[in-house]
């Protein structure tokens, strides 16, 4: 199962963002600065450290940190 | 106006970052002090690779470059960004002044991020090609010095990326010079970068039998003109310099450090890296330095060598000299600062150019390190007893690639 902090650790590093920016609440984009390419890190990222394949349909859905958490937990 | 018809080209900001000093005032003090920058490699573990040893930029370069952002960068483009805020600094610029089309940037390399692209090639060869990093392109490719710096500094004028190996330092400030000269931009950023030890890159050198192996003392491995040198030491590192119009550098009270008033480059046209006869090439491009300066050879007092340390560069580097100047080439100055630095390829050319520049504003030579057995076919005056006081009012500085490609460039005295 993942938990936010598991999540968490992998948007700092991916986006190279401090910690406490990882809110539920944050949007990639918008709030933690991402552009496009880094956004494909960031799915990149998730997909090696929870073990799941994420499409770029159900990647296009996943616009914040909750919805991060929320989508991961359905695929495990 | 210059005696060319060309506008004057100043140089106004230094910015190395180098294995023997980073800043200008840094890099000034080890040349005098003849200071070696050469070490064990540190970037990784050289247990299988036959040159251990490495010139390596030590200083932490979080001062001059966001670690957030670091990540997102391949060493090479970490330490041009050093080098040009250095560099930047040191002319006293504002970024408002720096900012629009009148200012230009052209920052070279000779291999690009070769780090990166070693990183990745594993990716690709132990989990396939859909986990490349989508990084991974704009990380690697050569241009993305040149690219960041313009994107630093709002720099929207001349841009373009040098890639002549080793000679891309001096190809690159020489280009820049270019643009002021015809009035395309008032100030270039203008160097070169390269963070080259890695596995892949000591591995492809070594089996060229290219790089010393003097491993047990690598303070003394690299020793251009000396008959027991075998091979260049790799080193990494920057250099920016700032180029500015001369009467706007003057009009602003800037220091001016020295002038560039020529520029040659030629290219072989024999061999992949081997190079021509009595330097053949290396002589076409100095002569093309001293003509579009109007300068006669006579009036050189010091030129800083290519100087590798390889037997094949030295030798025909000197054959070169004395073809271009005659009975003056003993009686002017010859030094290698790569004795100190190490090689470090595409950027060496702008290391030393700024190397060139502090010596002719400081009236101090560089020596050349550890040349205590003299080869006796090189008899020129390679300044081997230390740092040398003399006031010179003109240098030259020479940089020669594989590929055949040759690059020199003269500088006068402010």
């Amino acid at each position: 199962m993942a938990t936010f902090e598991d999540v968490k650790a992998v948007i700092v590093e991916k986006l190279g963002v401090d910690a406490d920016k990882v809110t539920p609440e944050a949007r990639f984009v918008e709030d933690l600065g991402a552009d496009s390419l880094e956004t494909v890190e960031l799915i990149m990222g998730l997909e090696d450290r929870f073990g799941i394949t994420i499409s770029d349909e159900d990647a296009e859905k996943i616009r914040t940190v909750q919805a991060a958490v929320d989508y991961i937990g359905s695929q495990q | 106006m210059s005696v060319s018809g060309l506008r004057r080209v100043a140089i106004t900001g230094l910015g190395p970052v180098t294995p023997i000093g980073t800043g200008a005032q840094a890099f000034a003090g080890a040349q005098r002090e003849g200071k070696s920058g050469v070490g064990p490699i540190t970037h990784f573990d050289p247990a299988d690779v036959p040159s251990k040893i490495a010139g390596e930029v030590k200083d932490d370069l979080s001062a001059w470059v966001d670690p957030r952002e670091a990540r997102k960068l391949d060493r090479y483009v970490q330490l041009a960004l050093a080098a040009a805020e250095l560099a930047v600094r040191d002319s006293g610029l504002s970024e408002d002044e720096l900012r629009g089309e009148r200012t230009g940037a052209v920052i070279g390399s000779g291999i690009g991020g070769v780090k990166t692209f070693e990183e990745q090639a594993n990716v690709l060869r132990t989990r396939g090609p859909g986990r490349i990093s989508p990084l991974f392109i704009p990380m690697m490719i050569a241009n993305m010095a040149t690219g960041h710096v313009a994107m630093r500094y709002g720099a929207t004028g001349p841009s373009s990326t040098v890639v002549t190996a080793c000679a891309t330092g001096t190809g690159s400030v020489g280009d820049a010079a270019r643009y002021i000269q015809l009035g395309l931009a008032d100030v270039m950023l203008a160097g070169g970068t390269e963070a080259a030890v890695t596995p892949i890159a000591i591995g492809g050198f070594s089996n060229m039998k290219a790089l010393s192996t003097r491993n047990d003392a690598p303070q003394e491995a690299s020793r251009p003109f000396s008959a027991s040198r075998d091979g260049f030491v790799l080193g990494e590192g920057a250099g920016v310099l700032v180029l500015e119009e001369y009467e706007q550098a003057k009009a602003r009270g800037a220091t001016i450090y020295a002038e560039i008033v020529g520029y040659g480059t030629s290219a072989d046209a024999h061999h992949i890296t081997l190079p021509a006869p009595e330097g053949r090439g290396a002589q076409v491009a100095m002569r093309m330095a001293l003509a579009t300066a109007g300068v006669n050879p006579g009036e050189v007092g010091y030129i800083n060598a290519h100087g590798t340390s390889t037997h094949f560069n030295d030798l025909h580097e000197t054959q070169a000299i004395k073809a271009v100047f005659g009975a003056h080439a003993h009686a002017l100055a010859v030094s290698s600062t790569k004795s100190m630095t190490g090689h470090l390829l595409g950027a060496a050319g702008a290391v030393e150019a700024i190397a060139v520049a502090q010596a002719l504003h400081d009236g101090i030579l560089p020596p050349t390190i550890n040349l205590t057995d003299p080869d006796p076919l090189l008899d020129l005056d390679y300044i081997p007893e230390g740092a040398r006081e003399v006031q010179v009012e003109y240098a030259l500085s020479n940089s020669f690639a594989f590929g055949g490609q040759n690059a020199a460039l003269l500088f006068k005295r402010a």
